[in-house]
This record gives structure tokens, sequence and C-alpha cells, in this order.
């Protein structure tokens, strides 16, 4: 019936004998694998087997399920493993509205969930809780670092992102650093796939520069109609339009943009160079920010069950805080409202060999936080 | 707003307009001649754009990506015709809503199968790369420029073959009679395939088009079956010519509402607030349209049956 | 006692006993899948009102569920926050104030769009249906003020007097004997003259109409109930899953509700209940399974509409004896 990995079967258990408590932890894992959006849910997803896996943690069981990005499945599935399954810890969800379906709900509960991907600034703020740890990133930080680095060349920039939460924070938190004025600022359907009409506002706006947060399909259509317009005003955005997972579709048309992100491959640390050369060794493709973002929550709970009993809620959630792990991402710490302090990148897309991918150029923000915690009594 | 912006967006309109007269007029076609609705059309599309990307990506070339699409998705169309549609004729309208929207999860599922979860590279071919200018100063995409001629194209041989030809007469004839056709001794089983393969080759080609200018994914064809269905249901379903003004006027409408809205709106109220307000209300103009129409002229501007 | 009255009498029985079972055996989410059954099939029950017996193929009927899940994800909002709606009118906790508010806005939104919508027949009617909750669907997604995309969080469960509604068997008690009222209101509709005059309309409209009965009022009249009786299910579907977004009114939705009415059996009573308990089955074990569970899904689907014609009560209740 169900899809359960225990990730002990893996063999290879060499770090187990170090573990203070060798009691059974059941993890929830909630992801998309089926329909459009499935690409960053099987990342996620593989990064995280992959990761308990090499740690050859005997106890740890993983229960996976599909939510076919759809928040009324995820609320069932979170529900399911909660009260059928009864796991100890929740993960997984890639995007923001089922987040928002699932979190309020399980954390009630008193279950913990640690968020591998999206971080709504509901959670962030006034409704943050100690059962949920963001290890991602709260969703206006890669805007906000796009915003900050914008200053550096830029005076005129033509601002666009879909019309939904999503999207309004992401141009919020652009705006909120950058300091010069907007050729234009538009909001898209959701789901939209033809940007022509955008393209020619572009042009005909006398920007200096293009800001926008497309994810998924949309990004890849915007990209593309973009190059073949032949406007050439530089475009910058998140690095989620320019990932792993998108780049090989939109091709030598990403070649060159800049683009946000807390991590990229070649950040300089031996977790990130074992992590790369694992996931690359195991699925023989390259990792994208959700694998690395989902392989540091995988470490992180791991570090954490060294030290403390999953069933001793406090003493969990303590360790989880201290966040005493080896993050690919170098430096990471949780700020007040269990959300990361991290350095967020300005990256460049490059060509290694036929392969695209993305390669750090700035440092945007040291030890960043999001203007959210201050909300968050907790 | 200078001019040659103007001209640009209503050539934009235009361009759209077409892409969704090659969806629409296999759909009508389909629907006045075996009285079928189809809501598997858009995985005909979607099939059309994975079979163009991933035969353009083993062959190097966009041509041959573009003739494989027309093959795979008339293929699939008239596969699907034989084992499934066929026995969905005689049924009611739920009965082939339902059948047709367990083939899209078919398709869907089937075909993330196949290609993985990732989305595929498609780009426009070499000779089609590059603007062309426009009379006031602007330019224009010459691939979308090729699109609006595919369109022309496309509809001038519909309206030859069935104005002119001998298929085009036994179509003609079995959407006014289908008893009678059959009656005549035409092979009605093997038109209704015949029909059936064009309507999925439509699409196959509209798919491969569009997928050189957006991301060829997994669900593509759902966004498009419902401006198809709009444009259809305005135009008169069954009406060729109808699928053709409904075409443009939803491309039209669609492309001017999200250009013109917001900067309507901004005369009244603030930039950043006339923006949300504008693109939602754009979102929604296509069929506010539509229920406009249908209440005053209940099947369509074309219908074809009366 | 014919035979489909037996079955629909253990079909009662039987989603009455495992939520039954399942709290005696100290398995909640048995209890909770059982109540998204009762949801769903109020929802389908609903919606039969219009396609089983009126004929009236509504590819929109998410719009009416989506609605009365915001009604109940608004007000309860509201209330949580101690915020007035407008007007000074506060929020409510109240689930039955939230179901009566949810069934009047369902009813006056579903007057002006039948009246238009049934202007037209056929295929038309499917798409203009389906074409009046895309509006309302795309307005939801760019909305701002209630959450938009990311949807409405409902932080407690709205309240019931003398139930403690955060209890799963509890709410589900509740949700079940809403589905064996709406259930009897069907019962009651199909045997009543208006019943009568509602399946005349579909079968000969003229004949009807020639005995004095204009089929536009008695149709408009169906659409209009069986809006309320869907955004009831919507509202009572808000409170199961704490939370209400645009989802909710997708087409996909439409088409799944549609899909509901098949699977079980088109115009029959039970046919929604029997409907909702394969479907929801169908969805559990093959998502257990497999992650391309859609794929099968959509081949049980397609079996059934070519094979098990007249659906599930087909197959254990034989032919419905008219047309």
């Amino acid at each position: 019936m169900k899809k359960i990995i225990a990730a002990g079967i893996f063999g290879l258990s060499l770090a187990a004998s170090s573990l203070a408590y060798a009691e059974p932890v059941k993890i929830g894992v909630i992801t998309t694998l089926s329909g459009g959006g499935a690409g960053l849910g099987v990342d996620m997803r593989d990064a995280f087997t992959l990761a308990m896996k090499q740690s050859g943690n005997k106890d740890v069981e993983l229960v996976v399920e599909d939510d076919a990005q759809k928040p009324e499945i995820a609320v069932q599935l979170a529900e399911k493993m909660i009260q059928s399954d009864k796991v100890d810890l929740l993960t997984g969800i890639i995007w923001s509205n089922l987040a928002m379906a699932v979190v309020p709900n399980a954390v009630a509960q008193d279950v913990i969930y640690l968020s591998p991907n999206a971080g709504p600034s509901a959670l962030a703020g006034a409704k943050c809780n100690k059962n949920y740890f963001n290890v991602a990133y709260q969703n206006d930080n890669f805007h906000e670092a796009m915003g900050q680095y914008a200053n550096k060349d830029y005076k005129k920039t033509f601002i666009l992102a879909p019309n939904y939460p999503a999207g309004k924070d992401s141009l919020t938190g652009f705006k909120r650093y950058y300091k010069g004025e907007l050729a234009g600022e538009v909001y898209t359907q959701v789901g939209q796939t033809d940007y022509a009409a955008e393209i020619a506002q572009i042009r005909d706006s006398g920007a200096d520069s293009v800001f926008f947060f497309l994810p998924g399909g949309m990004g890849i259509s915007f990209m593309k109609q973009y190059a073949q317009s032949g406007v050439n005003i530089p475009v910058m955005g998140p690095g989620f339009s320019f990932d792993q997972d998108i780049l090989p579709a939109v091709g030598d048309a990403a070649l060159g943009v800049k683009n946000s992100a807390s991590w990229s491959k070649d950040l300089d640390n031996e977790a990130n160079k074992a992590f790369v050369e694992a996931f690359q060794a195991e699925y023989k493709r390259l990792p994208s920010v959700y694998a690395a973002q989902s392989w540091d929550t995988a470490n992180l709970i791991l570090a954490a069950l060294s030290k403390a009993s999953v069933k001793d809620k406090d003493a969990f959630r303590a360790a989880l805080k201290a966040a005493d792990f080896k993050s690919v991402r170098g430096e990471f710490a949780f700020n007040t409202n269990n959300h990361p302090v991290q350095n967020i990148y300005v990256r460049e897309v490059v060509k290694e060999g036929d392969v695209l991918t993305n390669k750090i150029v700035a440092t945007a923000f040291e030890h960043h936080k999001d203007a959210y915690a201050e909300q968050c009594k907790m | 707003m200078s001019i040659a912006l103007l001209i640009e967006q209503l050539l934009n309109g235009l361009q759209l307009g077409v892409m969704l007269f090659l969806m629409a007029a296999g759909l009508t076609l389909i629907f006045g001649v075996m009285g079928l609705i189809n809501l598997a059309h858009g995985s005909l599309y979607m099939i059309g754009a994975f079979a163009c990307a991933a035969v353009a990506a083993a062959t190097g070339s966009f041509w041959i990506g573009l003739a494989a699409s027309l093959v795979a998705a008339a293929a699939a169309g008239a596969i699907i015709e034989v084992t499934v549609i066929r026995r969905l004729y005689d049924r009611d309208h739920l009965d082939q809503v339902l059948a047709t929207f367990a083939l899209i999860l078919i398709f869907s599922e089937g075909t993330r199968w196949l290609f993985g979860s990732f989305p595929l590279y498609l780009d426009i071919p070499s000779l089609l790369q590059g603007a062309v200018p426009l009379p006031g100063g602007g330019q224009y995409q010459l691939y979308r420029l090729a699109i609006i001629g595919v369109g022309v194209v496309v509809a001038l041989g519909l309206y030859l073959l069935i104005s002119r030809t001998r298929l085009g007469m036994r179509i003609r004839a079995g959407e006014s009679d289908r008893e009678m056709i059959a009656a005549l001794g035409v092979d009605i089983r093997t038109l209704y395939t015949v029909v059936f393969a064009l309507g999925a080759a439509l699409a196959g080609l509209a798919g491969a088009l569009v997928g050189a200018l957006q991301s060829v994914q997994v669900g593509m064809g759902e966004p498009a079956l419902i401006l198809a269905f709009v444009v259809i249901v305005i135009g008169g379903i069954g009406s060729i010519k109808g699928a053709l003004f409904g075409a443009i006027l939803v491309g039209v409408v669609d492309t001017m509402g999200r250009f013109l809205l917001p900067k309507a709106l901004a005369l009244m109220m603030p930039a950043a607030q006339a923006g949300l307000i504008g693109a939602a209300l754009a979102s929604m103009l296509i069929y506010i349209v539509m229920a406009l129409i249908l209440a005053f002229r209940p099947s369509g501007l074309f219908a074809a049956q009366s | 006692m014919s035979r489909e009255t037996i079955v629909n009498i253990l079909l009662a029985l039987l989603l009455l006993a495992v939520p039954l079972g399942a709290s005696a055996m100290g398995e909640p989410f048995y209890i909770t899948l059982a109540t998204r059954i009762a949801i769903l099939a109020l929802a389908a029950v609903g919606l039969n009102i219009a396609l089983g017996l009126g004929g009236l193929v509504s590819f929109g009927h998410a719009a009416f569920f989506g609605l009365g899940g915001y009604a109940a994800g608004i007000l309860a909002t509201h209330a949580f926050d101690g915020v007035p709606l407008f007007a000074g009118i506060p929020g409510t906790a109240s689930m039955p104030i939230i179901w009566l508010v949810a069934v009047v806005v369902c009813g006056l939104i579903a007057l002006p769009i039948g009246a238009i919508s049934l202007r037209t027949t056929g295929v038309y009617f499917i798409m203009i249906t389906l074409a009046f909750a895309q509006m309302i669907y795309y307005f939801a997604v760019s909305w701002p003020a209630y959450g938009g995309e990311d949807g409405l969080s409902i932080y407690v469960r709205n309240e019931f007097p003398g139930v403690n509604t955060t209890q799963p068997l509890s709410y589900f008690l509740i949700c079940y004997a809403v589905l064996m009222a709406a259930l009897g209101l069907f019962w009651l509709l199909r045997g009543s003259r208006f019943g009568a005059a509602l399946q005349a309309a579909r079968q000969n409209a003229t004949r009807l109409a020639a005995v004095g009965i204009t089929p536009f009022n008695v149709r408009l009249i169906a659409f209009a109930v069986s809006a309320m009786v869907t955004g009831l299910a919507g509202a009572l579907f808000a409170d199961l899953n704490k939370f209400v977004s645009p989802s909710m009114l997708s087409w996909h939705m439409s088409g799944e509700l549609i899909v509901l009415i098949i699977l079980g059996g088109k115009g029959r009573l039970f046919g929604p209940v029997a409907g909702a308990m394969l479907y929801v089955l169908i969805e559990y074990a093959l998502g257990g399974i497999t992650e391309r569970w859609q794929f099968f899904l959509g081949l049980i689907l397609l079996g059934v509409v070519l094979f098990a014609r007249g659906g599930l009560l087909g197959l254990l209740a034989g032919k419905v004896r008219h047309g």
C-alpha cells in the first residue's frame, strides 16, 4: 500500500553507531511527483532519499507521497501521515499555496514541519510557529537580493511577475532594496504562455534592465520569447527561472543572465562538493537549488536526531534550531522566527562544455535575514 | 504609446488568434461531422510539441521535427479514434466529456512517463530567426509572422478541401445528414477516422509551432484547450468560418486587454493598483466577452446547424 | 423493496459503519477519508439535481463549490481576526449561519448565471457554464484580499451548537446528516410535481410548454437549487480541510464532480454516493501504490464509460427503468 522507503535497507551503516538515540523515526514527505511541476518535487525527493541513504541511518523510515500540486490532496496526505502513519516529522512541500494549506494545521497538532522550499511571508511573520522550520528561504529573499544587486548598474528597471501572492511578494521584495526608477510594473496572468504583449511594452518603455519572477513553464516561455524578440535590454531574476531543472529547456537564451540564489553548484565548501558529486553519480544529472535545500533539510534532521530524541519535542526543536550540520550553502543559522540567516549570491548562467549551469559572480547579502522576523512573537 | 507599439500588439493578437484557430479548426470540424466533444484535443497539441522537440533534438532539424509532429499527432488521433472515440459517437455529450477527460489523464501521465518530468528544449529554426521592420519604426519577429502565414494557408486549405474536394463533399454531407451518407455507400467509419486524424494533425501542428515559443511540458495543452473551446463556442460550433472569426476575436481581445486595461485604469488610480486590477480584469475578459455573445446569440456568431 | 433500494440502504450503512469502526480501532484517518466522501457526494448530489433530473450538463459547478468554501473561509477569518466584514457586520464561526450564507450566496449568483446560460442548450450550455466558472476562478486567483492563489486558512474549525466539531467523528456525523438531508431533498424533488416537470422538460420541452409550464423557469429553479446544495458542500469541504483556495473553483473540480455522478450512475438517488466512494478509494489506493496513479485513474474512468454504462449502481442494482 504505502511507498515506504526504509533508508536502512540501503545498507552501509557506518554512521549508525554514532547515533545517540537508536529508535525508529518516521518522516512524511509530501511533494509534487506528477503533473507539470513534478520536476521540482522529483529533485526534492531524490536529494532527500540520497542523503538518508548516505547517512546509513537505519532507524529513519520515509513515507513519500505525491500531492499532484493540489492543495486539497496535500491536506489529505498530511492528515493521513499524521493520523494513520503517525509520522514524527513532515517535510517536502514545494509550493507556497500548498504550504499555506498544510503547515498551519500540521503545526497546530504539534507536528514539526521543515520546509525544503516554500517560505510564504505569513508563516515568517505573525503566524510563525515553534514547530515550523524553514530550511530554504523566506519568499522575498531572492528578489530582495536582485533589487540590491540592480542598484550597482541600473537606474530604470522594468519589473514583472504573475498576478498572485508570491508574485506580489516578489515585486515588493525587489522594490524593498532597489533605489532606482521603475520603467514599468506589470502583473501577468498565472499560467500565461505568451509574453509578446509584455515584451513589446518592455521594448517601448525605455528601461535599462528587466527584472522578472515567472516560475516554471512561465519563465521558460518568457525567456525564449524574450531572446527571440531581439530586445537586448539585460534581464535578471530570482534563481528559480535559471536553475538546473529549467536551463536545458531555455537553452542558450539564458546565457549570461544574472540571477540570485542561496546556493550554487560552484560554492566552495566540502559539504557542497560531496553533495554535487554524490547527486551526479546517483542520478546522472546536475542538482538544482531544490535538491540542495532538500539535502540540507535531510542533514539538519539527521544532525538533530543524533543529539535528541524526536519524541522529546522540546529537546528536538532545540536541536533543530542549533542547526549544527554541514550545510551545502556554507554558513547557515536560524533566525528568531526559525527562518534562515544565510548569504544570498548573484549567479551568472554559463556553459560548461554542452551543459548550461550557474557560477557565482557576487554576494548580494551576507547573513541575510527576512523582513518579517520582527512580527513573529514566538 | 506609439503607433508602432499599437501595430505590434495588434499583430501579437492576430498571431495568438491564428494559433487558436489551428486548435479550434480541428475541434469544430470533429464536432460538426461527428457531433463529438473532444477534451483530449489539448493532449494532441501536447503530443505535437513533444514529438517536434524530441525529433528536433535527435536530428538537429526543426523541420523534420515539424513533420514528425504532424505524423505523431495524426497517428495518435487515428489510434484513439479507432480504439475509444468511435464508441462514443452515439453517446450523449456527458459520456464524451468523461471519456475524453480520462484520455487527458492518460496522455499527460503517459507523456511524463516517456519524456520525464522536466520541460524539453525547442527553438525556432535559424531560417526564421530575426525581425522585420514595421511601418511607424517598429519591428516584428519573423517567426510570429510566419505563424500568421501558416494560419492563412491552413484556413485557405481547409476552405478548398471542404468546398472543392470529394472528401470535403462527404464531410459536408456528414454534417447535414449522417444516416443518409452511410446509406449512399460512403465508408463512414473511414471518413470519421480521416476527419479525426486531420483535426489531430492540426492540433499537433499548433503544438509544434507554439513549442518553439513556449515551454514544452506536460499539461501545456489544457489552457490552449479551454481557449479553443471559447473560440468555437463564440464562432458557432461546427463552423470553420466561425472558428476563424472567433479565434482572431479572442486573440486580439485577450492581447489588447492585457495591454490596454492597466493603462486605462492608470488614468483613474495609482499605477501599481491599476496594474493589479487591470491584470485581474484582463484575465476574465474573454470569458466576459463569451458570456455576452452567448447571451445575445445563444448558438454563436456563425451557427452551422440551425 | 426494489433491488436499488436495498443497495442504497447498504451504501448508506457502509458509509456510516466505516468511520464508526475506524473510530473504535483508533484510526482517525479513515474518518477523515469518509468525511471527504460524504462531502464530495453532497456536492455531486447538488449537481445531480441539474444534471441527472434536468439534463443540464453544467461544467461549471466548481464555481458554487468554491463560493461556498470561500463563504466559510471569509466569515471564519473575520471572526478569528475580530475584524468586521463590511458595514459593521461581524464574521462568524457558527456553522449554521455560514451554511445559510453559503447557500444564499450560491443561489443569488446561480440565478443570473443560470438565466444567461439556459438560453443556450447542449454543448453551448456546457461551455458557457465553464466560462462563468473560469471568470470566478480568475477573479479569486487575482483578488488579493483573501489570499488569492495562496488561498485562505481557517485556523480553528467552525462551531456547531452542541457538537465538538474538532473531533473527526463528530464532524463526520454532521456531514453525513447533511448528506442524508440532501438525498431526502433529491428524493422529494424527483417525486414532486416540480421534479416531474423538470424531467419532462428534459425529455420533451415542447409538450411541457403545451400544458402551460415554462421549461425555462423550471430549469432555472433547478439550476439554482443545484448550485445551493453544491455550495453547502463547499462550505463543509473548507471546514474539513481548514483551508480554501482557488483550486476548488478550477475546471478540474467541475470535471471531478461530473466524474463522480457518472461513476456512480447518472440521475440515480445514490449515484453520487457510490461515485464518491469509488473515486476517493481509487485515488487513495492508487496514490499509495504508484506516482503514476493518474494514468491508471484515466484507464479506469475510460473503462467505466465504455463498458459499464450506468456506473457502479448500474452494475449493482441493474438498469434504470426510464431513459
